[in-house]
């Protein structure tokens, strides 16, 4: 017997299979970074000199990030709306777009990294940093792992548009609610750690 | 669907896989469920021998131990008399072990696999490929945690808990340990997914929220718990590993000293923060721990009672509402950190609540022998062996929902003997209730009814006296991490006589396993055949071809009755299976 459900939607649920698991995957991951946001209040309401974190980070570069993962929420939405409207080459183009847009962001991630460690900035000088680190840190493999099945969807797995079209919709679909995940992750994080 | 006359096996069927795909890295659930189960009790049996050598040095503190005690080399047992580090790893491994190599992947990966597809009449699990990775990400945990024992320094050796910043300054084992947990954690996220996306969308034609087992519905609000309880753990793992790796203090406050001299790292931390992200995993974990094992426990009872269980609604809310209650009870482990009366008086009152839905699960289970016709078969007597083992885990565990009772008795042999009431006799009974009583639908023989009795009587004897001691130890005021059993305390000299007799019989328990593991054995190649429905049972496993084949179902069953529909009236039989049509 096959496994119902993997593509069509199941009528009293209204979902179909990875929809349902990616939704529970997000809501393991709310609590993952929830529990790290936790710590960041609670580590903060502890310390009796805890910095500003403009006085640290790099805000304009921050910002520029931050335009950076909206607008490649906005490509991902497209790229999944071109295949529902049967569109495979627009697909491709936006589903480029949202990978490199993708890739700026860790290249520029990357060189505010390097400026922090150039000037002696490690995660073991303060609990701010350590924080910081460990915050941005696990939100860029997020990002990776997010490029890397863009990247597979975009490039080998795009075969299946040929085969089974609604199936390649939904995992375009199913990964796209991962990558704007990633980037509301974010929208949290850059307030949080450059701003306040 | 119901006219699907198909072919039972489809072209993509397990028949014509080779070994290593059918047996090894198969995707069919029940053979993970059997992977599960099969490394889960090498893992239980390897924790109970942690304990066991523990047992000696508590029993006989600094004697060497006999015939076996040099082959654990110099830098564990010099002579064979056991170094304090290396009780220390013992008593840190056998806990991580216990709980998270053997008793979840038990009650979680091995039965939840095998039996929940089957129950709600699906041909496999949502996810068959994420299934698989889930047993082998438990399976790299494991081995992670196998390796830290042979590292410099030993494997953990600061208690299954963790606690920083003991665990931020020990050795080198520690780092294997955060990365075993990580690999385990990622095991129970996808295996949570699965289960209940499997129980959301998988449940076959007719199979309503309320004809669900409340075996399922104990799997499904099992999954929930490990989904949303773990992330923080892993959160808390990597901030620990961070503190370790990369020096930051997450968990250590400024000017910690160490040995006399003050520790070079930044401070600013607070140790406290690890205690509420591990018991936030921590508490939820012991449902993980006891729902599925009620959930088995319940099969059990309906069926050898031949009538439905009483107030199945009830136990259905009732699991629901611990799931729920058990995100919110946390702290009643810190309320010995100086919390405030406020904080403690919240968590006090939220954990007498939650054994509110404890006592009415209980309850109904009594309540439904009531008036049942009772076959006492070796599965019923591990059921019925399981509610007085719980109700006594439970009944003690009240002295320390409460601050001020619980002061005192904090990190005791009382909470030591508490907890195991609930996960020793209590879930590893309802753990040997579910092998005697699904073991004819995986072998398609019968176990031996008389070994099974022999096993029971014995390993209830030896269990209690094991657990029992520890209430009149801990109420004295021996402290559970006390390397020589409290031999050098004066106060506690009136009750240390006690070790000797807990010893022996946490022995005498791995004797009397023999005859389990000869009846396992022996049964599955010589046992009596079984029909695909021996127990006359009601629920969809049994609806099965004997052993079920990949796809299980030869044609996609309809549910037309409630799950434990026995002794119906107007019925031919004194059983309704719930894919029986209903007659017009």
């Amino acid at each position: 017997m096959e496994i119902p459900y993997t593509v069509k939607t199941r009528p009293d649920t209204g979902l179909f299979n990875a929809k349902l698991g990616i939704w529970l995957f997000l809501a393991s991951e709310v609590m993952l970074f929830g529990a790290l946001f936790s710590s960041y209040v609670l580590l903060r309401v502890g310390s009796p000199d805890w910095p500003h974190g403009s006085s640290i980070l790099n805000v304009p570069l921050g910002t520029l990030n931050t335009l950076v993962l909206i607008t490649s929420s906005i490509t991902m939405v497209m790229a999944w709306a071109s295949l529902v409207l049967k569109n495979f080459s627009k697909f491709k183009l936006y589903m480029g777009l949202t990978i490199l847009l993708g890739l700026v962001f860790l290249v520029v991630k990357s060189f505010e990294y390097g400026a922090k460690f150039h000037h002696h900035m490690f995660p073991k000088e303060s609990v701010y940093l350590a924080i910081y680190f460990t915050l941005t840190g696990l939100h860029a493999l997020h990002v990776i792992g997010g490029m890397v099945v863009n990247a597979y969807l975009w490039g080998p797995g795009s075969k299946m548009w040929e085969t089974d079209p609604q199936r390649f919709t939904n995992r375009v679909e199913v990964s796209g609610l991962f990558w704007h995940f990633v980037d509301l992750v974010w929208i949290f994080l850059f307030p949080v750690l450059y701003l306040l | 669907m119901a006219t699907h006359s198909a072919h039972p096996f489809p072209k993509s069927s397990a028949h014509d896989l080779p070994f290593w795909r059918k047996y090894i890295f198969s995707t069919d659930h029940k053979i993970i469920g059997l992977q599960y189960g099969i490394t889960a009790s090498f893992f239980l049996f390897f924790g109970f021998c942690l304990m066991m050598l523990m047992r000696w040095q508590l029993a006989y503190p600094g004697q060497p131990l006999p015939v076996i005690g040099t082959w654990f080399g110099d830098a564990n047992m010099p002579g064979g008399i056991m170094l304090p580090e290396f009780y220390n790893s013992l008593g840190a491994m056998h806990g991580t072990i216990m709980v998270f190599l053997a008793i979840v992947p038990l009650v979680f990966g091995a039965f939840g696999n095998y039996i929940v597809p089957l129950q709600i009449g699906a041909p496999d699990m949502c996810f068959p490929k994420v299934n698989a990775a889930s047993y082998w990400a438990y399976f790299t945990g494991g081995v992670v945690m196998c390796y830290s024992f042979f590292v410099p320094g030993g494997a953990a050796n600061s208690g299954w808990t963790s606690y920083s910043p003991l665990a931020d300054i020990a050795t080198e084992g520690q780092t294997w340990w955060l990365i075993g947990m990580v690999c385990l954690i990622t095991s129970s996220l996808l295996g949570a997914i699965n289960f209940i996306a499997t129980i959301v969308q998988l449940r076959t034609k007719g199979m309503t929220w309320f004809r669900l087992p409340f075996f399922v519905w104990a799997q499904l609000v099992t999954a929930f718990l490990l989904l949303l309880a773990f992330p923080p753990l892993e959160a808390a793992g990597v901030m620990q590993l961070m503190d370790r790796l990369a020096h930051t203090s997450f968990f250590l406050p400024s000017g910690l000293v160490v040995s006399g001299k003050v520790l070079e790292v930044s401070g600013g931390g607070t140790p406290i923060l690890w205690q509420h992200l591990f018991w936030f995993l921590g508490h939820p974990e012991v449902y993980v721990l006891i729902l599925p094992a009620m959930g088995i426990v319940t099969e059990i009872i309906a069926n050898n009672t031949r009538k439905p269980i009483t107030g199945y609604k009830s136990l259905v809310f009732s699991a629901l509402t611990i799931g729920f209650l058990s995100f919110i009870v946390w702290a009643h482990h810190m309320y010995l950190t100086g919390m405030g009366t406020k904080v403690s008086a919240f968590f006090q009152t939220t954990t007498i609540l939650i054994s509110v839905p404890s006592v009415i699960i209980l309850t109904a289970l009594f309540i439904s022998l009531w008036g049942g016709s009772i076959r006492f078969t070796t599965p019923m007597l591990f059921a019925l062996g399981f509610l007085p083992m719980f109700g006594i885990g439970g009944l003690t565990g009240i002295p320390l929902a409460f601050n001020a009772t619980d002061i005192p008795l904090h990190d005791t042999y009382y909470v030591i003997g508490h907890f195991h009431y609930i996960v020793a006799p209590g879930t590893i009974f309802a753990i040997f209730a579910g092998i005697y009583y699904w073991f004819p639908k995986v072998t398609g023989r019968m176990m031996s009814e008389r070994l099974g009795k022999v096993h029971f009587w014995l390993s209830m004897i030896f269990m209690n006296g094991i657990f029992l001691p520890m209430f009149i130890q801990g109420m004295a005021g021996v402290s559970r991490r006390w390397y020589d059993g409290g031999a050098s305390y004066e106060f506690v000299q009136g009750v240390i006589h006690w070790n000797v007799f807990m010893s022996v019989s946490a022995w005498c328990l791995a004797l009397v396993q023999i005859p389990f593991l000869i009846n396992l054995f022996w049964s599955a190649c010589k046992g009596k055949k079984a029909s695909d429905n021996p127990w006359d049972a009601t629920t969809l496993e049994w609806a099965t071809p004997t052993p079920p084949p990949h796809g299980n179902f030869v044609v996609p069953p309809i549910v037309y009755h409630n799950p434990y529909d026995y002794s119906m009236s107007g019925a031919k039989k004194d059983f309704t299976p719930q894919n029986q049509p209903v007659e017009a």
